[in-house]
């Protein structure tokens, strides 16, 4: 199915990337051309096949619920773009 | 000293323990090397030299204490993929220039526990995306080999072009690599250097930056067959911090290279003959097979039905996940951070200045095809070809111990020749892919020249954790390939 600039702009907000109008177009030409291309996996009879979701069969092990790492509140602050007494300052959410 | 870094690992280590030289000489030869060659390569986007001179000395201290470890004193490089502590790890991606791991990836801290030495960070496609190494923030690498006759500048694959370079002009003994789609195999194929892909679960990915989860594994990329080997069995192992590491033992991959091949059963499938193939790669694929057939292997011809579907497949599994996966980069905790007049606009901004072209499109995709009304259609459908693809293989190999494949369906092309058009490029993967989807293990090998002068490789595939058995049929191609050829020195 072919992909338009409405639908472009949907998923850019949905992905929360900008894309200037200019570029919506030629996304749109791109990514069709990609989803016509990966629709040839409507051929293969799937009827009945249990997706695969892992190429582990084995269950996701479960440990023990104890607290096993932590107290690096500043290493964790260490990469912040802004931070402030120990606090991630973002931009403002709530007027 | 410069001969030091045209040796192999295994060769490196015997030095070291005869005390030819120490990992103090052997890293400073190395550093020498990538100094001199990064300006024209660009495999390094982060050199450490200061740190690899430490880490050599601390490794001579201990080798003379009596406490050498496998990997005791080898330089090595690391895809920036790994995070590791106090050095910056950015992924290829503007969007985490600057960071600074506060922690040690499992794969690398397993290689560091073992006696090896860090040289630097190795460049590759912005989060792994790509087959050419030209998505990369920091430029793309050029591959040491050039064409005979021929000054153009060619691609070293990708998306771990920077490991599969600077092993292949010898500026480390052996690489850290990940492998997604074919990203370890296919740069390992266009450099001529050894790339194995492990069985999924084999290497933690704790501290990977994470791509494709349900694909991505780490793997070495190395000068040879016992190189490779000898650095998988270091890098693997069960991690509690990865959910999908897999709980068993490590065999000592080193004692399958060299073991014979005698009576293995392996696997031709036709339908990796595909249409358009360069004629010298279905003739090196033929040689392939008399090679193994004279080491006394058994040669049949197999099925693998779905395979024409695999790529469609991937591109629908890794770009969904990629853009479930990559949402964490929203400028708020790490990484570059937009300006905005509210906190959406900040998001948006930040992800559309941090992020390149091929990222971008690829959580696009990833978006529309998660996105209410085509989940079933898209998604649910690709994990179930997904299965499909899977069966197959465990089908043939109920009749064959391995397969035997090329690993690329073209030699080393030049830079900026396919970057316009993404499904040519994304054509790169059409024999590696496969494997990922599958979980299975993959090894690439050097087994050729094509006319042009460039290196070929040939691929084997296994059963879930039998790389014991690709170790043993890849130093018998190894072997029979006799494969010596080095890019001449341009840079």
């Amino acid at each position: 199915m072919a992909i338009d600039v409405e639908t472009v702009r949907k998923v850019a907000r949905l992905a929360r990337i900008a894309e200037p109008e200019a570029r919506l177009a030629g996304l749109a030409q791109e990514l069709s051309t990609i989803v016509a291309w990966i629709e040839q996996l409507g051929e293969v009879d799937t009827d009945g096949v249990e997706p695969m979701t892992s190429c582990v069969a084995a269950k996701l092990p479960l440990r023990d619920d104890v607290v096993s790492d932590g107290g690096k509140r500043d290493d964790i602050l260490e990469n912040a773009p802004r931070s402030d007494k120990g606090f991630f300052v973002v931009p403002k959410v709530v007027e | 000293m410069s001969d030091l870094t045209a040796m192999t690992l295994k060769g490196a280590l015997g030095g070291l323990e005869s005390k030819s030289f120490s990992a103090v000489e052997l890293a400073q030869a190395h550093v020498d090397a990538i100094a001199a060659a990064n300006p024209r390569l660009n495999a390094f986007v982060l050199e450490t030299p200061e740190k690899a001179l430490e880490m050599a000395k601390a490794s001579d201290a201990r080798r003379a204490s009596g406490e050498a470890g496998p990997l005791e004193g080898i330089s090595l490089g690391v895809k920036d993929l790994f995070c590791t502590e106090g050095v910056q790890a950015t992924a290829g991606s503007n969007i985490l220039k600057g960071f600074i791991p506060p922690y040690e990836s499992t794969v690398t801290a397993n290689l560091w526990h073992d006696g090896a030495v860090m040289l630097g960070k190795l460049n590759m496609d912005e989060f792994a995306m790509g087959s050419s190494n030209e998505t990369s923030a920091f430029g793309p690498v050029t591959n040491p080999w050039k064409g005979a006759g021929s000054n153009q500048a060619l691609t070293p694959g990708g998306s771990s072009g920077g490991s599969a370079a600077a092993v292949a002009a010898d500026l480390c003994l052996g690489a850290t690599a990940t492998d997604t789609g074919g990203s370890i195999r296919q740069p390992a194929s266009f450099t001529g250097t050894v790339g194995i892909k492990p069985t999924y679960g084999r290497c933690s990915r704790w501290g990977v930056v994470a791509f494709a989860s349900s694909l991505d594994q780490a793997g070495p990329i190395a000068k040879t067959v016992e190189d490779s080997a000898i650095l998988l069995r270091s890098m693997s192992g069960h991690d509690p911090k990865d959910s999908t590491s897999l709980d068993v033992d490590v065999p000592d991959f080193v004692s399958f290279v060299g073991k014979s091949v005698k009576g293995l059963r392996i696997g031709i499938p036709d339908e990796y003959r595909i249409d358009g193939m360069p004629e010298e790669i279905a003739r090196l694929w033929d040689q392939g097979v008399e090679w193994l057939k004279a080491a006394g292997c058994e040669i049949k011809r197999v099925s693998l039905p779905h395979t024409k579907y695999a790529l469609p497949a991937y591109y629908i599994v890794a770009p969904a996940e990629a853009s479930s996966n990559l949402a964490r980069y929203d400028g708020m905790r790490y990484g570059l951070r937009a300006e905005g007049g509210s906190l959406t606009e900040v998001y948006e901004n930040t992800r559309a200045e941090g992020f390149g072209d091929e990222v971008k499109r690829r959580i696009l995709i990833g978006a529309y095809v998660l996105s209410a009304g085509y989940y079933d259609a898209y998604y649910l459908k690709a994990q179930k070809v997904r299965r499909k693809i899977a069966d197959d293989f465990d089908a043939v190999f109920q009749e064959v111990d391995a397969l035997l494949t090329p690993t690329a369906p073209s030699a080393a092309f030049a830079l900026g020749d396919r970057n316009a058009d993404p499904i040519a490029m994304y054509l790169n993967d059409v024999f590696t892919v496969t494997v990922n989807l599958a979980g299975l293990p993959g090894i690439s090998v050097p087994a050729g020249l094509d006319a042009g002068g460039l290196p070929l490789g040939l691929q084997l595939i296994g059963r879930a954790l039998d790389e014991g058995t690709l170790f043993s049929l890849a130093g018998a191609v190894e072997d029979a390939a006799a494969f010596r050829a080095k890019p001449a020195r341009w840079w």
